[in-house]
């Protein structure tokens, strides 16, 4: 008999306590009610809530209270792109025209094609290869291939493919550039979905050097330029750079790379697609 | 009950039991907003205001409700439950007054409520059968305890935060290093009330 009674004290003390305490919380919570504008609510709700950063607001719902109150533009979330601006568009009631979605693109195409001068044996990550004596590449300008942008995305876009290179499947990247920003070796860029043609090296040694090291990397031959119609090639410290605002996307300079340095779309994309 | 000297309960506990340095009660709180002293001196005040009420409401319930039904095993659960209930409270409060403190707080507004050092002051009134007056008092105490410690180590982080310091012992290890040292000026205390 004392067990039943020490049974329902306690449930009467701790059951009484507990009810007290809510009394007292929702008297609080409709005291010090804060008032939030239901519309912020709405565009969280639209946003893909990653909490990149990339639209330059800290995270997802800083932006949506910043797109609220038109201090922060209406298609400012590069990740959600078009698709979100869109939507956000009908929640605020206004009109959203399409801008250019961009993507990263590896500028790099040595990967196993590309020699290691050192027997590198460390960390898994190509921050810590780069500490020591420019990577363990062949070419300080390459590709490390450890992975550090794979891990770093945040949309499980990236792979790492068997020849030691990142690959970027098209239809996950929302182009939010935080592989960019962590690749120790700047190998990606960000370039606009339209430009099609890349050249997948940014090698600045010498032709006899980089032909050492890499079955790929451009030697700075000026074939491409001299064959461009458009004159978008310039090379400059032996590698050829194609200017996006000329470019039409013909690929005379593809087929005539003899080092198979530019690519029509970079492989990369197409490979993951 | 021993009798105690208040200025007794207030020296041992700022210095001489000192939650944070000596006792190691509240960590998480102390490393995660000791960045900047703004956030430190609001996180300090939310976790005094806790305190003392935590110290009133669970005097009250132990005595009055614990201890004459023979209830004490229930200490532990029913003064979780108030803690959890005045860091909401809290949490309204500072939402409603100050949005960029509690933006600053972030996660550590809620976290109060597992923070040790404040169950562990109510647990320790109860041990050490202080009355009323004690028991809120030490709360009080304890918590001007935390305050000065939150200020010293956000002074010290905010100043050497330019240092350039190796890469590897960056942020957290760097925290902690400060941690010890002060840690150890504080074991001059000890003694300072005979036991």
């Amino acid at each position: 008999m004392t067990g039943t009674l020490l049974i329902a004290q306690s449930a009467v003390i701790i059951g009484g306590i507990g009810f007290l305490v809510g009394i007292v919380l929702i008297w609080a919570s409709i005291k010090f009610a804060v008032e939030t504008n239901p519309l912020v609510e709405d565009v969280i709700g639209v946003l893909p809530g990653a909490n990149c950063g990339a639209c330059g607001y800290a995270g997802c719902s800083d932006f949506a209270d910043k797109v609220v109150s038109e201090s922060a533009p209406i298609d400012g979330c590069p990740v959600g792109g078009f698709d979100v601006a869109k939507q956000i568009g009908i929640k605020l009631g206004q009109e959203v025209t399409e801008s250019e979605s961009i993507y990263p693109f590896v500028r790099c195409n040595g990967g196993v094609h590309c020699i290691d001068k050192i027997d590198y044996v460390g960390i898994d990550d190509c921050r810590a290869v780069m500490m020591i004596s420019d990577g363990e590449k062949g070419c300080s300008y390459g590709c490390i291939g450890r992975g550090t942008c794979v891990r770093a995305c945040p949309f499980g876009a990236m792979s790492m493919g068997d020849d030691r290179l990142p690959y970027i499947n098209k239809n996950l990247c929302k182009g939010c550039g935080i592989c960019v920003d962590e690749c120790p070796n700047e190998i990606l860029v960000m370039a606009s979905k339209s430009a099609a043609v890349h050249v997948l090296c940014r090698s600045h040694d010498k032709g006899k050097l980089v032909k050492s090291v890499c079955e790929f990397g451009c030697i700075g031959c000026r074939i491409c330029a001299k064959n461009c119609p458009e004159d978008a090639i310039t090379v400059t410290d032996f590698l050829a750079e194609i200017d996006p605002e000329k470019c039409t996307n013909c690929g005379l300079c593809v087929e005539n790379c003899p080092q198979k340095s530019i690519f029509s779309t970079s492989p990369a994309l197409e490979a993951a697609a | 009950m021993e009798e105690v000297s208040l200025f007794a309960i207030a020296i041992n506990g700022i210095f001489v039991k000192n939650f944070l340095l000596v006792q190691f009660l509240g960590l998480c709180s102390f490393l995660g907003v000791s960045k900047e002293t703004k956030s430190a001196t609001g996180m300090s005040a939310a976790v005094m205001f806790v305190m003392i009420m935590a110290s009133t409401a669970a005097f009250l319930i132990y005595t009055y409700l614990l201890k004459p039904f023979g209830l004490t095993f229930l200490t532990t659960i029913s003064f979780i439950i108030i803690i959890a209930a005045l860091v909401q409270l809290v949490e309204f409060i500072i939402r409603k007054y100050s949005p960029p403190l509690y933006r600053s707080l972030g996660i550590f507004l809620p976290l109060i409520t597992t923070n040790c050092a404040i169950l562990g002051v109510v647990i320790l009134n109860v041990r050490l059968e202080y009355g009323f007056i004690e028991s809120v008092f030490y709360g009080f105490t304890a918590a001007l305890g935390y305050t000065m410690v939150m200020l010293l180590m956000s002074a010290i982080r905010e100043k050497t935060s330019v240092l350039n310091v190796p890469a590897s012992v960056q942020g957290i290890p760097h925290a902690f290093f400060i941690t010890t040292l002060l840690s150890m000026a504080f074991v001059n205390f000890f003694g300072v009330i005979p036991t």
